[in-house]
């Protein structure tokens, strides 16, 4: 169900760009005002959303650890596992942010006769993987349309990927990973039971928007060709904040930026913000240190208390008449009268 | 904010990422690319038209001379049958070259530009043009 209403709606967001090009004439909504709009939605949107995290306060130290946490020193203490200073917190967060490391740890439950076995589980993660670099990769080479003249490591980026020499123009690599990966993903969450399960429309929804994006860039670069030219003085005129539109730029590129802006509008109101989340995730970016550190929470206000010298001064009379024992004994009425005197001698 | 100088720096070399071309540009002249068609051989024409129309070469052009080696080199076929039905020897260097003989004015304005590198000349050797000189 949530997989078809996503489809829908990526449908009727390739029709909306198509019938306003085609039909409306949009060119300048569909090729300049909505790509800023976008934009400026995703800039602040993720700004916000990372300075709320921010805000947030953590009253506990939380970090997940599966190793030997830093003690006594001849303990050998697991650094990545159980990170105890900031340095090793960084290490971890490295791996985990450009390796997907706790994802390659996925495990898999599976009976064996009587028996539960776990085994690893790595498809997530290499499908994963692939995603994120190849979407990295075709961000940067998309640069070529945004620079002028273009920097170097774009060009370099560009040669690696058509390495292969595969037609005219020359098929880019990353552009089929792309596409690949984020259909695996998806076939993984309507295949796997527990994972259908799950799966909302919001998890649906950015995985089919990527691959009509992927598709409809594949599809302009190899197929359905528009003049490159057109295209960089649209896109240059983006970049350089003067924007122009130049005529006779193919319907689909409109799709294909319409798609791109939405994508943009929606990433700070997504699951994909975890492009920032990731960073401020209490669980990874803690140090293990709650034994040589002190964490205090920070909406900690000073507590009314009511220590026991207070309590047993209080009901000393009644605890004794009862028979319970205390610290200090009563003081007998004979005593405090002798005291008296004697404080009164003195005067 | 807590910690908030890690928080804010790490959003300024975001910001400093993801803002790239914005700031880039800034200072650089944009020169649109303008290829000419001013080469002799092209000014004698009666009828100035390429092998396809205008705007299918301009999107389509380097299928067209994909195809084109692939029919000449590989399967022997030297001749080409446009849209109109009209015949065309399947030639780069004696076909495409010998009115587009301003290689630097025609194909590597635009090709500069969009930041594409054919690899035609690798193989092929660019003649003597009569404006400009020699490329490469």
């Amino acid at each position: 169900m949530g997989a078809l209403f996503s489809l829908g709606v990526v449908i009727a967001l390739v029709l909306v760009a198509l019938v306003g090009v085609k039909g409306a004439h949009l060119q300048s909504l569909f090729g300049v005002v909505i790509p800023y709009l976008a934009v400026i939605t995703f800039f602040i949107g993720l700004i916000y959303r990372v300075v709320k995290w921010g805000k947030t306060p953590v009253p506990f130290k939380i970090p997940t650890t599966c190793g030997q946490q830093k003690s006594l020193p001849w303990i050998k203490y697991s650094k990545l596992e159980s990170p105890a200073t900031g340095w090793e917190v960084f290490l971890r967060m490295a791996l985990e942010v450009l390796l997907f490391r706790s994802l390659f740890r996925n495990l898999k439950m599976q009976r064996s006769g009587e028996r539960v076995v776990y085994g690893s589980a790595k498809w997530l993660w290499l499908g994963g993987i692939l995603f994120h670099y190849s979407f990295l990769v075709v961000l940067i080479r998309h640069l070529r349309l945004f620079t002028n003249p273009v920097p170097s490591f774009v060009r370099l980026i560009e040669s690696f990927d058509g390495f292969l020499q595969i037609g005219l123009p020359n098929l880019m690599m990353t552009g089929v990973v792309l596409l690949g990966a984020a259909t695996y993903l998806f076939l993984r969450r309507i295949y796997i039971p527990s994972v259908r399960y799950i799966s909302l429309p919001a998890d649906y929804f950015p995985l089919f928007l990527i691959m009509a994006i992927a598709t409809t860039g594949i599809l302009m670069r190899y197929f359905i060709r528009v003049d490159v030219i057109k295209v960089k003085e649209l896109t240059m005129g983006l970049a350089r904040l003067n924007p122009t539109v130049p005529d006779g730029i193919g319907t689909i590129f409109y799709i294909h930026i319409f798609l791109v802006s939405t994508l943009f509008a929606y990433f700070p109101f997504s699951k994909l913000v975890h492009l920032g989340g990731i960073f401020l995730s209490p669980t990874r970016n803690l140090a293990n240190n709650s034994r040589m550190v002190r964490h205090v929470n920070p909406w900690l206000y000073p507590v009314k208390v009511h220590t026991y010298e207070e309590y047993e001064e209080e009901f000393r009379e009644k605890m004794v008449s009862v028979g319970i024992p205390v610290e200090k004994p009563l003081e007998t009425k004979e005593t405090e009268e002798a005291s008296e005197e004697e404080s009164e001698g003195k005067e | 904010m807590y910690d908030g100088g890690k928080i804010i720096t790490g959003i300024i070399i975001f910001l400093l990422f993801a803002t790239f071309p914005f700031y880039y540009n800034i200072g650089k002249a944009h020169v649109k690319p303008d290829p000419k068609l001013d080469t002799p051989v092209i000014k004698q024409l009666k009828e100035k038209k390429c092998v396809e129309s205008k705007s299918y070469m301009r999107a389509y052009h380097m299928q067209l001379l994909d195809d084109w080696r692939n029919q000449a080199l590989r399967k022997a076929n030297r001749t080409y049958r446009n849209e109109e039905g009209k015949l065309f020897e399947i030639s780069l260097q004696n076909t495409c070259m010998k009115c587009h003989s301003n290689k630097q004015k025609f194909c590597d304005e635009c090709h500069k530009y969009a930041e594409v590198k054919p690899y035609c000349w690798d193989c092929h050797f660019v003649k003597e043009a009569k404006e400009g000189g020699a490329a490469r």
